[in-house]
């Protein structure tokens, strides 16, 4: 099962070194991964998407809980949550494909953030299933290159608040 | 008040109660060193960083504190590698400071120049490097904290060589801020309960004590009480023995891999298993699918993460050993029903019995030799009256050590059982001795280990450390041997030991005394010699070259398939 778990850790250098370590040091596999500060300087936030079954899932979360720098380790699979992801697609754009490029560009809610005589770069924002339906039919075209950041989200309710205690 | 950072480390240790530090100077360090010098502090100069590791090591498993160590920067760095995995493996609490080239030349590939924090992360339970030396105090203090709280681990200190120069005030905090520490001590009393319950209704129940039993303070003495009390059979890991006492009645032996026929099968049989402590390892459980099979488990671990981690558990208790079993006890005292508890596990205890006096432990020793190394361990056991602090070393002399010395009290036995690190036993031994300078401490070797860190003999002499060393020498790396001759049809690839030296020469090169015994009729007094030595001996006991250590469980086979082998059924 995919699962998007959000940690809070302290802002400090080889943090990250430590969650990946983890991660190939215990066979466990990273989907993707996002890291930046929060509101508090001191401390950031990562999302990371992993799959395993229930038991690997329970160990992940024991494991990351363990290190020292992790504050807080919450499952959004288990909660009510909100996801979202970007992509920026670079696009060959001849001039018989403009239109259908806007065109689907419009229908899926992005934007063309730059212009060039051959290419467009697109700018995607959504859940993972979007984004793939996306650059599925972008394929038909020529696709030049892709950045996508990874999952980040958050929880819906306010119980679960990820706040430092 | 303005100190160096050198200075910083030298009154963080003294506030700390820190009196004795095991390491290796050299240019990366050589600042500390330089405070060292005129402190109190005592120093230990070893011979091999992995010895001084290995020797805070054996001083940390033996008092139960922290133990210290100190080396340079890069290769200084690098042999300590071993010795802190072995520590993270067994969960002992260190901290380990190593110097480092000055901060701007990290990442320069400067002289002897290496990331040991990198190195480190995953056989550390946590690790620094420091780049501010106004950080200094602090991050000694998380570092003791972090090591002996919860589950104990080693930590490293990368102390770049400008930082012990720099001046910054000194302030020992009071306090360690770590928003995302905060160990379980306190078990669930729901969970207890529950627990309770089904020990109360228990047919069969096991005890399955470990390690964790031994670093709880407290913990064994609630352990025997409740087993005597409730007439509950006890088996230990390997890391448990001496959590109780291995002379006891209610005792099954170890289990697992090399565990007695008594523990392997009332492991096997039990219809509620009181795991405390201990971390269901591979050499414990044998073939996961059949571990155990009728069994409800209730699970006592500080460790969340070592909880339902291999196998599945009804009853999980996150808490400190003694907490929880002493918890455990009122709420076993008050089970509704007015339980006659020796009658409710008569057949049972009957049934273990049996098993007992079907297959015991046992060997043959032929009076005209050769000599055979339980034997030995059993000698050892007798004439020491079993109040040795016993080292071992790894292979079969390990788990003859383990099956035949009957260690009574928690903190007797050091061995390597997670990482299984040869050439650990000996400077274990020598951190024991420097703590406990009256007590007798001896290290159950083999002849390949002992060649391991067999240079910390010099530290032994030099420092008065009169350790024992028993070598069971049968000229093969014997453990390796052993498989081989059972799994791999006798094709001793490699573990022939030809060109061993003559130890007793060694001993006496190095200034310690070398005894040997070829007959059994010589053990007995060359053991007594011995110890009657006040000094560092080798005893180099010439035994059975194919000796093998039984039972055994093949790797990978359930526990109750076990090759009881040339063991004489009594
Ligand atoms: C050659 C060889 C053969 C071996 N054969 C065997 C064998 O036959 N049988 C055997 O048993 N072992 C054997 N071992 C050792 C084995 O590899 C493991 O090291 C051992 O079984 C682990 O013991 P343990 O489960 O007690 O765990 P430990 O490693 O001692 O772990 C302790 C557990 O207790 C927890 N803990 C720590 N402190 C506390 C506290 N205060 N309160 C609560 N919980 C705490 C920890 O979180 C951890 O889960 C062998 C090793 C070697 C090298
Ligand atoms: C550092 C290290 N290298 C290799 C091994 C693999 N190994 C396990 S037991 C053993 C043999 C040990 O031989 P010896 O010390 O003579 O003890 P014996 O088994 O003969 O008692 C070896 C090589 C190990 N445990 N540790």
């Amino acid at each position: 099962m995919r699962h998007t778990l959000s940690l809070l850790v302290e802002n400090q250098p080889g943090v990250l070194s430590r969650v990946t370590g983890l991660f190939s040091g215990r066979g466990f596999n990273i989907e993707s991964l996002c890291v930046a500060e929060t509101i508090d300087p001191q401390v950031s936030r990562i999302t990371l998407v992993t799959r395993g079954d229930e038991q690997i899932i329970e160990q992940i979360k024991k494991q990351l809980n363990k290190l020292i720098n992790v504050i807080k380790v919450v499952d959004l699979s288990e909660i009510e949550s909100v996801e979202r992801e970007m992509a920026l697609i670079k696009i060959k754009a001849t001039a018989e494909h403009r239109a259908e490029i806007l065109r689907m560009v419009d229908i899926f809610r992005g934007k063309v953030v730059d212009v060039s005589p051959l290419y467009y770069t697109i700018e995607i924002t959504g859940d993972a299933k979007k984004l793939e339906a996306f650059i599925e039919l972008m394929k038909n075209f020529s696709i030049k290159e892709i950045a996508r950041t990874g999952t980040v989200a958050l929880p819906r309710s306010k119980k679960t608040e990820l706040r430092r205690n | 008040m303005k100190l160096t950072g050198a200075q910083i480390v030298i009154e963080s240790l003294l506030k700390e109660k820190v009196d004795v530090v095991f390491g290796l100077p050299g240019g990366a360090i050589i600042d500390v060193y330089d405070m060292l010098y005129d402190s109190p502090i005592r120093h230990i100069l070893v011979r091999h960083e992995q010895g001084a590791v290995h020797m805070a090591d054996g001083y940390a498993r033996a008092t139960g504190k922290v133990g210290v160590a100190m080396v340079t920067s890069g290769p200084g760095a690098t042999n300590t590698v071993t010795g802190i995995a072995t520590a993270y493996m067994d969960s002992i609490p260190l901290v380990v400071i190593t110097g480092q080239v000055p901060t701007k030349l990290i990442g320069n590939d400067a002289f002897q120049e290496v990331d040991i924090v990198g190195i480190t992360r995953p056989c550390t339970k946590h690790n620094y490097l420091v780049k501010d030396v106004n950080e200094l105090a602090r991050i000694i203090k998380e570092a003791f904290h972090i090591a002996r709280t919860g589950r104990p681990g080693p930590v490293l200190i990368d102390l770049p060589k400008d930082i012990q120069q720099t001046k910054a005030d000194f302030v020992y905090p009071d306090e360690v801020k770590l928003p995302g520490y905060k160990p379980t001590y306190h078990a669930n009393l729901r969970q207890i309960k529950k627990a309770a319950q089904l020990l109360a209704r228990a047919k069969r129940p096991v005890i399955y004590a470990g390690g964790g039993v031994i670093y709880s303070q407290g913990a064994s003495e609630e352990l025997t009480k409740m087993a005597e009390s409730f007439y509950l059979p006890v088996t230990n890991t390997l890391m448990g023995l001496g959590s109780f006492p291995g002379n006891h009645p209610l005792w099954l032996g170890m289990l697992g891999m090399h565990g007695t026929y008594t523990a392997n099968m009332a492991i096997s049989c039990c219809d509620v298993m009181l795991a405390v402590g201990a971390r269901f390892d591979d050499r414990v459980t044998g073939k996961l699918d059949e571990f155990a099979p009728e069994a409800k488990i209730i699970h006592i671990d500080i460790d969340p993460s070592s909880i339902s981690k291999n196998v599945r558990v009804d009853v999980p208790i996150v808490g400190d050993c003694y907490d929880a079993l002493k918890k455990l006890f009122k709420a076993l005292q008050n089970t509704e029903e007015n339980i006659d508890w020796k009658e409710k596990h008569h057949e049972w205890l009957t049934q273990i019995e049996e098993w007992s006096r079907e297959h015991a432990l046992a060997y043959e020793q032929p009076p005209d030799g050769p000599i055979k190394p339980q034997f030995v361990v059993e000698k050892l056991y007798e004439l020491t009256g079993g109040e040795a602090i016993v080292a071992t070393e790894v292979g079969q002399n390990q788990m003859w050590a383990a099956q035949y010395y009957k260690f009574k009290r928690p903190r007797t036995l050091l061995t390597s059982g997670g990482l299984g690190t040869m050439g650990y036993g000996f400077p274990a031994a020598i951190g024991a001795q420097v703590a406990f300078p009256n007590k007798l401490v001896l290290d159950i070797a083999g002849d390949g280990s002992i060649q391991m860190n067999i240079q910390e003999l010099a530290t032994a002499v030099g420092n008065r450390l009169p350790v024992k060393v028993a070598i069971l020498n049968n000229g093969y790396l014997g453990m390796v041997r052993q498989w081989q001759q059972l799994f791999y049809h006798r094709r001793y690839s490699q573990t022939s030991l030809e060109y061993s030296p003559d130890f007793v020469k060694v001993a006496e090169a190095y200034g310690a005394v070398g005894l040997r015994a070829t007959k059994p009729q010589e053990v007995e007094d060359v053991i007594k010699k011995a110890l009657s030595i006040n000094a560092p001996v080798f005893m180099d006991f010439i035994i059975e070259p194919e000796e093998n250590v039984y039972p055994m469980v093949p790797a990978g086979a359930p526990i109750t398939k076990m090759l009881l082998g040339g063991t004489v059924l009594v």
